[in-house]
């Protein structure tokens, strides 16, 4: 059977096209006067210059990790441009009318809803920002959400209107020393979105975040920051694409959430930058770091869904630090030709009685390597902690591997911690079931594969869930025979 | 309908059958009964282009059409059935979705269109009952967790959905109790028709007592050996299968 799936192998990566918008893009290199430069272009203030040098400073002393089950030629990082900008940027439109069209029409050929009226009309309840490269070139529904108190911005503008809440939260949840590319991150980071829900609201609509890299020999460097105050509930989503390149690009992206007492917060990720072609050839470094600490009461939810990037890195993290806080981890990491994944969660309890719940589903299908990582820690002060664990991991074809590395340590006598782990294979009985039911087989896989997948599915908002389905079936495409 | 020549199989370099011969019309009801290792259940698989089962030589032609040139798929959607002996679970995947999935696709085959969502559900709830089994289990996973006698079940409810032309029982009576073999009976003769055949593979008589055959066969060392009318499986059961093989010899 192997050699029919071998036979089928064909990438089809829908959303590789480049958008022709003259940009202003720094010459490859990373110096104290870049990150200068990127500062004075945002018009920053002096302390979040402070803020990148040093942390440029920690960067240079550290190593790049290698214990990552990911093999991958050693980046140049001098050979990287670190700020790119469509040049109609330059004086910032003021509404979506002023938007470059050719930039409003690369979004509507990845099916973004960016015109309000289209949303309105029912499309979705979402409110988006966009951030192309290195700036966000877009955010919708802003009137209809301060009207609720919440604020929804480009970080970079957040700087300005609310350097409060920037200065206090930034860098408190994922520290700048925390590893190699959150310290660089901190040095170079363009743009990315700025969430605050005030004191006991309920965000009125979903907040969407559309990351798309577009110009060649660029990094992706961005940052969200949100903030759940007391009581409050938000639900956000957030989409990746890129071209299809040859060449590598490196995307490091630093995400901070905090959830104050009582507060919830929900983020859901469909990440789906170019994987690189059946060779293997191009794909996207994906190295990010994401966290969230969670107070009092609070629930923290993490959904991704992964099928882009050629090398991923990603342990979506929560640190349980108030009594009763819950930390959910839902995760679908697929990989397929020569993709490789290493990907899981962290959940550190330190308040008591605080609960989390893993559910990770690993999908392998033609030469790929696909890990599940991940760490449940139970501090000294956790009483009554509990965890559960849920690693699965299916196999499509006999050249791609499934690994799983569980971390677990527990020092309180109450804390209980279980954790179950599955490895299966799209089985030739499975396939001829489908297929003597007239089921054709690429349909077949689809179908099981998203029948792995549906407890997490299931946490994903209602348009995000179908577009996951979609995604797997094209992610999948040429994985059988 | 179905018209075998001296068909040759084999699975793994290993020879399963070594010249069969059957001719099935519309509205028939073969028996083909044998001792284990005979070839019963390779038959099957054979028949509806399972792969792994290498033919060899011979003939076979379902319709007027030369099957074995098709994919597993395209018999199916041609209409040909095969109730399986160990239905497979396919974890997560809901009845109701596999089922819609299914006939969506032999609809399309025969040129109609795909039945709304509702119609279908109306009808996966109709033949659910006619099976005796809850409704429930079009939400289940299929066959996730369900025991023998309802997967059997869970198969001939599919089988009354797809509305086949051809029906191969693969030793549908294995592992079902008294009560849910006649269920099963009951759901294949409400589907006998004059333009519907069925082939009932089968190691025990009992199975004849609820699905009469109009046909006999017993397949020894991948050969028919014998054929007659239904009161050759009393024989069979009577007096077992050595006779044969070695009137044979």
């Amino acid at each position: 059977m192997t050699e029919e799936f071998d036979q089928y192998i064909k990438s089809d990566y829908e959303a590789g096209f480049v958008t022709d918008v003259e940009s202003e893009t720094l010459p490859p290199g990373l110096n104290e006067d870049v990150i200068r430069f990127i500062s004075n272009k945002k018009g920053e203030p002096e302390w979040l210059l402070e803020w990148r040098l040093k942390a440029f400073q920690v960067w240079k002393e550290m190593e790049e990790p290698e214990w990552a089950h990911v093999h991958y030629p050693k980046i140049d990082f001098q050979d990287i441009s670190y700020y790119s900008a469509p040049k109609s940027m330059d004086d910032k439109p003021q509404s979506l009318d002023e938007v470059d069209p050719e930039l409003l029409r690369t979004y509507e050929k990845l099916g973004i809803p960016l015109h309000e009226q289209a949303v309105l009309a029912g499309v979705a309840n979402v409110a988006m920002d966009i951030v192309f490269d290195s700036v966000s070139v877009a955010t919708t529904f802003r009137e209809k959400l301060s009207e609720a108190g919440v604020i929804f911005m480009p970080i970079s503008e957040a700087v300005h209107k609310h350097p409060e809440l920037v200065k206090k939260y930034m860098g408190s949840v994922v520290p700048q020393k925390d590893n190699y590319y959150a310290a660089l991150n901190c040095a170079v980071f363009s743009d990315g979105s700025f969430v605050y829900i005030p004191k006991g609201v309920r965000c009125p609509m979903e907040l969407s975040t559309y990351f798309r890299i577009n110009e060649e020999k660029t990094g992706q460097f961005e940052r969200t920051l949100i903030i759940a105050d007391e009581g409050s509930h938000v639900s956000y989503l957030e989409g990746c694409t890129a071209p299809m390149r040859d060449e590598n690009q490196l995307h490091a992206a630093v995400v901070e959430l905090v959830v104050l007492d009582d507060a919830e917060i929900k983020y859901s990720t469909v990440q789906n930058w170019y994987p690189g072609d059946s060779e293997g050839k191009g794909g996207i470094y994906n190295f990010v770091t994401k966290r969230a600490v969670a107070h009092k009461n609070a629930k923290v939810s993490w959904t991704q869904v992964e099928t882009g990037s050629a090398v991923t890195w990603k342990y979506p993290s929560c640190i349980l630090k108030g009594d009763n806080a819950i930390g959910e981890f839902y995760s679908v990491a697929l990989t397929n030709n020569y993709q490789q994944a290493d990907t899981g969660t962290k959940m550190i309890h330190i308040g008591k009685n605080t609960k989390s719940t893993i559910i990770s589903k690993g999908i392998s299908a033609g030469k790929s390597q696909n890990a599940y990582r991940g760490l449940v820690r139970m501090n000294p002060s956790a009483e009554g902690a509990r965890n559960f664990t849920q690693c699965d991991s299916l196999l499509i074809g006999d050249k791609c591997g499934a690994h799983t590395f569980p971390y677990i340590e527990s020092k309180h006598p109450s804390a209980i911690i279980e954790h179950e782990a599955t490895t299966s294979t799209v089985s030739e009985d499975q396939m001829f079931l489908c297929q003597q039911r007239g089921i054709d087989p690429e349909k077949a896989v689809s179908m099981i594969v998203n029948g792995f997948c549906k407890e997490v599915f299931k946490e994903l908002p209602m348009e995000f869930a179908v577009e996951a389905g979609k995604l797997l079936e094209v992610s999948l495409e040429g994985s059988v025979g | 309908m179905l018209s075998i020549k001296n068909l040759q199989a084999k699975v793994e370099e290993k020879d399963i059958l070594k010249g069969l011969n059957i001719e099935v019309k519309p509205g028939e009801i073969h028996a083909i009964m044998g001792p284990n290792g005979a070839g019963k259940s390779t038959l099957g698989n054979v028949l509806s282009g399972r792969d792994g089962y290498t033919v060899t030589g011979g003939e076979v032609s379902f319709l007027g059409k030369n099957i074995l040139e098709m994919d597993a798929e395209e018999r199916a959607r041609e209409g040909l059935f095969l109730a399986f002996q160990y239905p497979v679970e396919i974890p997560g995947v809901s009845n109701l979705e596999f089922l819609k999935a299914s006939v969506d696709a032999v609809r399309s085959h025969r040129g109609e269109e795909a039945m709304d969502s509702m119609t279908f559900l109306k009808l996966a709830r109709e033949k659910c009952k006619a099976v005796n089994l809850d409704q429930n289990f079009l939400k289940r996973g299929v066959n996730e967790g369900f025991s023998g006698g309802e997967k059997k079940r869970n198969e001939i409810m599919q089988m009354m959905l797809l509305e086949p032309k051809l029906c191969i029982l693969d030793e549908t009576d294995s592992g079902l109790d008294i009560d849910a073999l006649q269920v099963v009976a009951e759901g294949v003769n409400s589907q006998r028709d004059p333009n519907r055949s069925f082939i009932v593979v089968t190691h025990y008589q009992r199975l004849l007592d609820y699905i009469v055959p109009d046909f006999v066969h017993v397949l020894a060392d991948g050969k028919i050996v014998k054929s007659g009318g239904k009161e050759l499986a009393l024989e069979l059961e009577e007096k077992g299968y050595g006779w044969i093989e070695n009137e044979g010899a």
